[in-house]
């Protein structure tokens, strides 16, 4: 139920995952963290100050930073590697390929300032690919938690899991809505069971879509909303569970159209069941410095366009 | 002591095994390959400690990471030589539903290999990760990896080169291939790597030479000299001058036989240079 998911302030996703790097560090002997750089903005200084020795600096040096990952991890480690999404992925994707994913390593790809809301630095650093990139590689689980709670419990949940794990999230400080501490790889997390649109959202997009729930529902249009933590291996059942319902979907993301949560989700619907679909996404461009809320109004990801492309996607389907 | 006579027996098995793997499928890198057999034949049957029955952390034994993994019919025939793998799997080179990859891979699950590798500049990175998780387990054996010389054209390694000093990772003994040759020809002419024992040793390496890449016994004495050197603060990098195609006589002296397979009557030839020592596959 939507008045369920009430922010219990702001916080950033990037301290949800330090504060979990540091108790899975606690709890298990064989997590490793490894960073090029930058520790204080990836908040892993409680990690190194525990463990110091289970944490590897490799300065500004990303692909020697994954190499070492898979190194570690084939001796039984669980490394988890921290950087910027932008820096975690295009910069590095063959080392991944190789080295992790086709060599099938434990290695948790920990990336922070995801997307636009990384705001003033621009698009040098505003990675809007890296879902894409990720989800194309063979075998690699693609995570990009909604706040601070969930981005805490996706951290803890993937040193349980052997695989390797791209997990994405943010710089901003933003609304804490997640209550549950439980985290299912893979679970879509449903927030409401409505039955004129499907609205999925992944990411910091879960707050604009929540919002823009309200707002419909305030105008009398049912919302079945889904928060869909794990892009990859996708909760096929649950998107068509509720689009078999609604019979159309908005898709929200802060990432590519091309690539994103929204393909995916396309993906499914045009095997199983082909519906209108309107993607809430950057649309094949860079981004641009700014401050984080800005840049999502100016991009078309704020919570009118949410709302806007519910409309026309309900309007599709007559 | 090591039996040099008998190690030589070993490499010239490991060199026919080369050449009739990268016949048989037509494809593959036999240039490197022969050029390497003997050190892959020193390490692996005279100075590391290691188990055939193959594990795949590698706890308690010295491991191995081919960087260069384009040379991985003399990876191959030495790890099946030394019973990680049934020999006549050799015959399944690069062929359809194979363990045994154009580049070495841990898909497919082949006892011996780690990482993937083929790529270049990745294998350093990793052998420095596996090196320091033997420290933090308190695993005293050793880690070692084999780079080319055109590979030290990718940044990645450099980015490895200079982290190692800087955090003595000194269980490890990384030996570069100076073939002096690559895909597009002589590296001297495709870019020149300069002074390159100075660059490693600035880095702040150990750094440790065999003149004769191709003369088991110096390999021999110079791996086991880097062993007793280890544990002292510094990686051990050993630059080890190789000849590509040693010693088929129309494969030496040039870059052709980088990536290119013999045809039927080429591997007549080249078998006729080597003696048959413990059998064909």
């Amino acid at each position: 139920m939507l008045q369920d998911y009430i922010s219990s302030g702001s916080k950033a996703t990037r301290d949800g995952f330090g504060e979990a790097l540091y108790e899975v560090g606690a709890q298990n002997e064989n997590v490793m963290a490894l960073c090029a750089d930058l520790v204080a903005s990836l908040k892993m200084q409680k990690f190194i100050d525990h463990f110091p020795t289970r944490f590897v600096q490799t300065g500004i040096a990303e692909a020697n930073m994954i190499g070492i990952a898979a190194g570690l991890a084939t001796a039984g480690k669980i490394p988890y590697t921290g950087t910027f999404a932008n820096f975690s992925t295009g910069r590095v994707y063959d080392q991944i390929r190789q080295s992790v994913a086709y060599s099938h390593k434990n290695v948790k790809i920990c990336a922070s300032h995801a997307g636009l809301t990384l705001g003033e630095d621009g698009a040098t650093h505003q990675i809007l690919e890296d879902i894409g990139m990720m989800r194309m590689v063979p075998g690699m689980t693609v995570i990009n938690p909604c706040d601070f709670n969930q981005t805490k419990a996706a951290t803890k949940a993937i040193a349980e899991y052997y695989g390797p794990v791209y997990l994405r999230f943010g710089r901003p400080n933003w609304p804490n809505i997640m209550s549950d501490t439980k985290f299912e790889i893979g679970k879509a997390v449903i927030m409401n069971e409505g039955t004129d649109v499907t609205i999925i959202a992944t990411g910091h997009l879960v707050w604009n879509a929540l919002e823009a729930a309200r707002n419909l529902e305030a105008k009398g249009i049912s919302v079945y909303l889904i928060n869909i933590h794990t892009i990859k291996p996708l909760d096929e059942e649950a998107i068509l569970d509720a689009v078999s319902k609604t019979k159309c979907v908005v898709t929200c993301e802060e990432h590519q159209i091309n690539g994103g949560l929204g393909d995916a989700v396309a993906n499914v619907l045009a095997r199983n069941f082909p519906s209108p679909q309107e993607y809430v996404a950057v649309k094949d461009s860079f981004g641009e410095s700014g401050n984080p809320m800005d840049l999502l109004i100016k991009y078309g990801l704020g919570t009118a366009d949410v709302e806007a492309a519910a409309v026309k996607v309900l309007e599709r389907k007559g | 002591m090591a039996d040099i006579a008998e190690l030589k027996k070993i490499a010239t098995q490991v060199r026919r095994d080369i050449l009739r793997q990268v016949h048989g499928c037509a494809s593959g890198h036999p240039g490197g390959s022969l050029g390497c057999a003997d050190f892959f034949t020193a390490l692996y049957f005279e100075i590391m400690e290691h188990d055939p029955s193959f594990n795949m952390k590698g706890a308690g034994e010295d491991v191995f990471f081919l960087s260069n993994g384009h040379i991985s019919p003399v990876w191959y025939s030495t790890l099946a030589r030394a019973g990680y793998f049934p020999i006549a799997e050799l015959a399944t080179f690069r062929k359809l539903n194979s363990r045994v990859q154009g580049h070495p891979a841990t898909h497919e699950g082949l006892p011996g290999i780690r990482v993937a590798s083929g790529s270049l500049g990745q294998g350093l990175s990793v052998a420095i990760g596996m090196a320091i998780a033997k420290k933090l387990d308190g695993d005293d054996k050793l880690v070692f990896a084999l780079t080319g010389d055109g590979e030290l054209q990718e940044g990645q390694i450099w980015e490895a080169v200079m982290f190692a000093p800087h955090n003595k990772i000194d269980n490890l003994i990384v030996t570069v291939d100076l073939n002096g040759r690559q895909i597009d020809g002589d590296t001297k002419d495709v870019l020149s790597l300069g002074d390159i024992e100075g660059k490693w040793r600035t880095f702040g390496w150990e750094v440790l030479n065999i003149q004769d890449g191709n003369d088991m016994e110096e390999i021999v004495k110079v791996l086991h000299q880097a062993k007793t050197m280890s544990g002292q603060g510094k990686p051990i990098v050993i630059l080890m001058r190789t000849e590509m195609g040693y010693p088929i006589d129309f494969m030496v002296g040039t870059h052709k036989w980088h990536g290119a397979a013999p045809n039927d009557a080429q591997l007549e030839n080249a078998l006729g240079q080597l003696e048959e020592t413990l059998g064909d596959y």
